[in-house]
């Protein structure tokens, strides 16, 4: 096999650049939502749970075009946002981002919540008898003892992000350059005659990404683990 | 200093108790199951009473029928657990600073020292809780509980989880916490032995009710 061609240098940058916008936005989002199933009781709790994993099992190419009625040009939100904030989804990287957050974002909060989870609710008392208001046993006690279970939630959501094809291909399609990451630019090869080389090198890309990511998922489970302990 | 006048539901317990002590060191005595741990809570903050009143040093912290709960963080009590509760991603240091961060007090050199010496924990500074003995766990706790300039130190059977060696260990950190931190506490236990060396008056606590108030001499 030979070299790593200009055209899928843009493929694998564009696919980072896409997964790690994904993941950076969606974190925040996932650590108040694993916070929420974890720790709060409140009326349509496993609705918000269901709803949130639907990514999951929902067919991609489905969840790709309800965020084309929805983000799209004329959908109800994505009207609004290139009318009123300049943000545009549909065709743009942006879009693309939007998509992988959305099916990744499962998997990035289900880390966060069982970390959250296997917090000792009597030291966030015992911070609480200290004099932390809730907001700072928060982010003294929770959040810091969680922070593996939260990395990990990250990682894991990346490496989804990055493979994600379906729901990005149906919402922002396969333009090179600007929407075609790693996933549709194997998708594209594969349907080109003497495209195995590259398809293959791209497989291969794909392949050392995910499992980066599963292995660093996996160390930071176990410092979780370390961490609650006290060593 | 402390007037508890509180009833509160709990499953099929239920906890009746008032009492008013002036005492440096109050005694709450009871078999287990007999509400010491939910009554400490509500005195924390961190349990809420059905009905009634509890003030602590002239301030009401809950009133049921003026719907006053001033909740724990803002009560400026210490407490100590059975099971010191040491945060496991801080060592001993930042443990013992915490309560002072969380409340903005000043640094206080002079306290910090002074606590540090009464303890003997100065060598244990830069350790992890993973890395302490239960002794050393719990002088610490009690370290930290202090640091946070409480107005009433609660200790839940701080000895509870020591085996007889270290028990003697602690004892006579207690002691001279009571005489010489200047700060009321509210002892509990099950362990008559252990209130006759530290308290100055008992509350007594049976199913639920205080049977007895007064001095040492109610636990013979």
């Amino acid at each position: 096999m030979s070299e790593i061609s200009p055209a899928e240098w843009t493929a694998i940058l564009l696919s980072l650049r896409v997964a790690i916008i994904a993941t950076l936005v969606a974190t925040p989002f996932g650590i108040a939502l694993a916070w929420l199933l974890a720790r709060r009781d409140f009326w349509g709790k496993s609705l918000l749970d269901a709803i949130v994993h639907l990514p999951l099992v929902l067919p991609p190419v489905v969840t790709g075009y309800l965020l084309l009625l929805t983000f799209g040009r004329r959908g109800l939100v994505g009207g609004f946002l290139a009318d009123h904030l300049g943000i545009v989804f549909s065709f743009r990287w942006t879009g693309a981002a939007l998509a992988c957050g959305v099916m990744s974002f499962p998997l990035l909060v289900r880390p966060m919540r069982l970390s959250i989870e296997a917090i000792d609710r009597r030291l966030e008392q015992a911070a609480e008898t200290l004099g932390a208001a809730p907001w700072k046993v928060f982010f003294t006690v929770t959040l810091p003892l969680a922070l593996p279970g939260v990395l990990a939630g990250m990682v894991l959501g990346f490496a989804k992000a990055i493979g994600e094809f379906g729901a990005t291909i149906t919402f922002v399609s396969n333009i090179p350059g600007e929407t075609q990451t790693i996933s549709s630019a194997i998708y594209s090869l594969i349907q080109t005659p003497d495209g195995d080389a590259a398809a293959g090198r791209l497989v291969i890309v794909s392949i050392v990404l995910a499992l980066g990511a599963l292995i660093a998922a996996e160390w930071f489970a176990r410092r979780a683990t370390a961490r609650l302990h006290g060593n | 200093m402390l007037r508890v006048d509180i009833e509160k539901q709990l499953g099929e317990f239920s906890l009746h108790a008032s009492f008013a002590s002036e005492g440096r060191a109050i005694g709450l005595f009871g078999a287990s199951g007999a509400g010491k741990t939910s009554l400490v809570n509500m005195i924390a903050g961190l349990l809420r009473p059905d009905r009634g009143t509890i003030v602590i040093d002239g301030e009401t912290v809950d009133d049921t029928a003026a719907g006053i709960h001033v909740p724990a963080w803002r009560r400026r009590i210490g407490y100590v657990f059975q099971d010191a509760r040491l945060f496991p991603h801080l060592n001993v240091a930042q443990n013992l600073d915490y309560g002072r961060r969380m409340n903005r007090l000043p640094p206080d050199p002079f306290q910090h020292k002074r606590i540090i010496d009464l303890l003997d924990i100065g060598a244990l500074l830069d350790r992890r809780p993973g890395k302490l003995s239960g002794g050393e766990r719990q002088r610490v706790a009690l370290g930290r509980a202090l640091l946070s300039k409480p107005r009433l130190l609660l200790l839940d059977e701080p000895l509870g989880a020591l085996d007889e060696g270290r028990k003697l260990e602690i004892l006579p950190y207690l002691v001279r916490l009571r005489d010489e931190a200047n700060v009321p506490m509210v002892y509990v236990s099950h362990d008559g032995a252990e209130l006759r060396q530290l308290a100055t008056q008992i509350v007594l606590l049976k199913q639920g009710r205080v049977t007895s108030f007064g001095g040492v001499k109610v636990l013979t």
